[in-house]
């Protein structure tokens, strides 16, 4: 008997869904990859370091999407074993003891006492004193200064990083030659001597290991300091950050997956058989787009929480709710949104459905249903891909804005919008509590800027008029 | 030119009554008159005539689409649907949940409203056409490199940074400026100071480099190079010539915005308490105020087809080769 209980949540499915088939892709595209105009993203160096950083903030996502249910040391008389309630992934795993309110209330940034004096009584008088934090006051020697301590402990990250980057590195390396001895050399003499329109493999090199070194660190240090403080209730801040990327790339990528399928299934209808179908097709998007998006947006979710709240029962614990609504509102948010790309997809689909190719298949009789599948939906892709990562920073961006309004994610749920909206009159206060902010501002703005740089990658690369 | 613009308004028809529909669906069908009358009376304690005599009070009890009890043309129009929602095609908005008359709401708190937006949208186009020109002219040089970096850290940087980031530095540390507030008339510079400037910073990023890429694509052009030969400086070549002919797509972007100016923003204007129709529809939303929220979407996609129509016709007043038909 396994002692905890596997738990997939919806987003999880779908989203494992997504990562399978993207796998799946490269591993029969693998042929034709070579020469794809793609690939040209990692002949680019901001392009190759982008996507190392995308790289990480999805891996972090995906382990904080492998939700169980511990079991618990109590038992049912008749020797049935008992699951938590509570639904935790592996993330909190690898960090806990995070996960659990530690202090009372806020606590700076590697600090090792309160933040304020608090109250104790000393031979029966109330002083005011600064408490030692509980977390820090656990692993850290009382009296040594914060900066020796910190050096300390980064020291102590290096092996960790080393080996970590060896047996990554390895393992990447083997994939990517298949252990083809000329191949590994070829690669080794990229890596010392980049070529000018090669794979920037050094780029990769770098990013690499310093956001390996940078994870380890990070992880090193939160073992011994709350290393973005704590927020009022005493919870450490720099978990919340890291639970936030879960949310926010789950928005970025679930809304595009929803959205895809209506995009494409009805931009090239309406542009391949035109007429009515058109007509129609039209006359829905042009409805849809003039409505202003957030307004339809909000809209929508107010009817979601009536809805979830007359059928409460449906969910049986506050994180399936808190994740059902996460998905509702990818699905909201992909079919408020889907008009831009079928305007775009129609337009191609009239180019192409002219050119003498089609023609050739129509004259020879070939189904409408497979030249739209063989001739019209490969030359649509460019268009899919650069949506895709053109979408996924503004989804990010738009998560927060919508989490201020008030529909956004669940309130319970961990994610930027959310924390920067609890943060927000903090700054109020005397002395000013910044560190919330901060570290939502930072875990944010990185993943959005190198969304923001490999988008412009992928752009430059498949835009046909750019092609030269 | 008449003639298209009556066949435009004509088209919107068909779209204001799917937008009526959909927003309908979506705040009557979803939620029931029975679920709106329970949250209006309050969840516990409610008997079910109670329930039925607030419906009944409200008009929610007519049947849906058709009502076939009536007689005539009153077969359509004594319907939830009708009564509802085609009365917002003479907007009339009906009342808000507080009572209040929105259509009175919504022409007070426009004001405020365009006092913000239209400042902001000025010196906002302003200044990135600047700067975007000015990346142009240095384009190919270190400048202009690092004026795009500049740009997409810009743009990565959340919208509510800023506004927090601004409050925080300007109102609180050196009080130059109330942190939130409105007072009508010319007192409302000092409150209004600072939102325009949010705004206008947050849009630099995104807007220098959709304006810099126009100029490029301008720039590559023989006109330019015809230009050139003549001997003409690159900057009258870059105002006189570039500028001219980048209008138009500038143009486009925005005067589709003008009309939806009145809605405001939602953001600042919660943020900074001005008491205009962002901060009008935020309120709603947070009391669940599904009147008024149906009343800012339909009003929404009015102005929005009305900016879409406005776009057309500016396109033939500065581009004589566009003809309408």
């Amino acid at each position: 008997m396994m002692p905890f209980k596997i738990d997939i949540l919806w987003t999880d499915a779908v989203f494992f869904v997504l990562l399978a088939s993207i796998f799946i892709l490269i591993f029969f595209q693998r042929k034709q990859m070579k020469h794809a105009r793609w690939t040209q993203v990692f002949k680019n160096k901001v392009g190759m370091s982008s996507a190392v950083v995308l790289f990480f903030y999805l891996c972090i996502a995906f382990l904080d999407s492998l939700h169980f249910r511990p079991e618990l040391s109590q038992r049912l008389p008749n020797q049935e074993t008992l699951y938590a309630t509570q639904v935790e992934s592996v993330l909190d795993l690898i960090l806990s003891p995070l996960d659990v309110q530690m202090e009372t209330t806020y606590a700076a940034p590697f600090a090792t006492t309160s933040f304020a004096e608090e109250p104790h009584l000393v031979q029966g008088q109330v002083v005011y004193d600064f408490e030692p934090l509980r977390y820090t006051a656990e692993h850290i020697p009382p009296d040594t200064p914060t900066l020796t301590e910190i050096s300390h402990i980064m020291r102590a990250a290096l092996p960790l990083t080393g080996l970590l980057t060896a047996v990554t590195l390895v393992v990447i390396f083997f994939l990517v030659t298949l252990g083809s001895p000329t191949r590994i050399k070829a690669l080794f003499i990229r890596i010392i001597r980049p070529a000018p329109r090669g794979v920037c493999w050094r780029t990769f090199m770098i990013t690499w290991v310093l956001m390996l070194f940078l994870c380890t660190t990070l992880y090193y240090l939160s073992r011994h300091y709350h290393i973005f403080g704590t927020d009022k209730i005493g919870q450490d801040v720099f978990y919340q950050a890291v639970k936030s990327i879960r949310t926010g790339v789950m928005i970025g990528t679930l809304t595009t997956l929803v959205m895809l399928p209506f995009a494409l299934l009805m931009g090239t209808l309406a542009g391949y058989f035109r007429g009515v179908i058109d007509d129609v097709i039209q006359y829905t998007y042009m409805t849809l787009s003039s409505i202003p998006g957030i307004l339809l947006i909000a809209a929508s979710v107010l009817i979601l929480e009536v809805f979830m709240n007359q059928h409460a029962q449906w969910f049986a614990s506050t994180a399936a709710r808190a994740d059902a609504r996460l998905f509702a509102l990818c699905v909201i948010l992909g079919l408020t949104s889907w008009t831009s790309l079928c305007r775009l997809i129609r337009a191609e689909t009239l180019k192409l459905r002219e050119l003498d190719y089609v023609l050739a298949a129509q004259a020879l009789g070939v189904r409408n249903l497979m030249i739209i599948l063989k001739h019209i939906f490969p030359n649509l892709l460019h268009i899919i891909l650069i949506t895709i990562v053109l979408d996924f920073s503004g989804l990010v961006l738009a998560e927060a804005v919508l989490s201020y309004i008030g529909v956004g994610v669940d309130p319970s749920m961990q994610s930027f919008g959310n924390m920067i909206n609890s943060a927000r009159l903090e700054l109020a206060r005397e002395p000013t509590v910044w560190w919330p902010l901060a570290a939502a501002f930072i875990f944010m703005f990185v993943l959005v800027l190198a969304a923001n740089l490999f988008a412009d990658t992928v752009r430059d690369a498949l835009d046909p008029r750019k092609a030269g | 030119m008449w003639a298209y613009i009556i066949r435009r308004i004509l088209y919107a028809i068909p779209i204001l009554i799917g937008v009526n529909l959909l927003t309908f669906l979506l705040f009557f069908v979803v939620n029931t008159p029975q679920d709106m009358a329970v949250v209006h009376l309050g969840d516990r304690y409610v008997t079910q005539e109670a329930i039925d005599r607030w419906i009944v009070t409200n008009g929610y009890d007519k049947p849906t689409f058709y009502n076939p009890k009536a007689q005539g043309i009153d077969k359509i129009s004594d319907t939830l649907f009708y009564q509802q929602s085609m009365r917002l095609f003479t907007f009339n908005f009906g009342t808000s949940d507080t009572g209040r008359e929105i259509g009175h709401d919504i022409s007070e708190r426009m004001w405020p409203s365009l006092a913000l937006a239209i400042p902001s949208l000025l010196l906002g186009l302003g200044l990135n056409v600047m700067l975007a020109l000015l990346m142009v002219l240095f384009r190919g040089t270190q400048i202009d490199t690092w004026g795009v970096t500049i740009c997409v850290a810009l743009m990565s940087i959340s919208g509510l940074f800023f506004i927090i980031t601004g409050q925080y530095v300007l109102a609180k540390l050196f009080k130059w400026v109330p942190i939130s507030g409105y007072e009508s008339g010319l007192s409302a510079i000092k409150f209004l100071a600072l939102p325009v400037l949010v705004s206008v910073i947050a849009g630099i990023g995104s807007g220098v480099r959709w304006y810099r890429t126009l100029f490029l694509e301008e720039i590559n052009k023989d006109y330019v190079r015809t230009a050139r030969a003549k001997g003409l400086s690159d900057i009258a070549i870059l105002f006189k010539h570039v500028l001219k002919n980048a209008l138009i797509p500038i143009l486009t972007g925005v005067v589709v915005l003008i009309p939806s100016l009145f809605l405001g923003s939602l953001l600042l204007e919660s943020f900074f308490a001005i008491p205009g129709l962002g901060s009008y529809t935020i309120d709603a939303i947070r009391a669940q105020d599904f009147a008024i929220v149906r009343s800012m979407v339909f009003l929404g996609s009015v102005l929005y087809i009305l900016g879409l129509l406005l776009t057309d016709i500016s396109y033939t007043l500065v581009d004589p080769r566009v003809r309408l038909n």
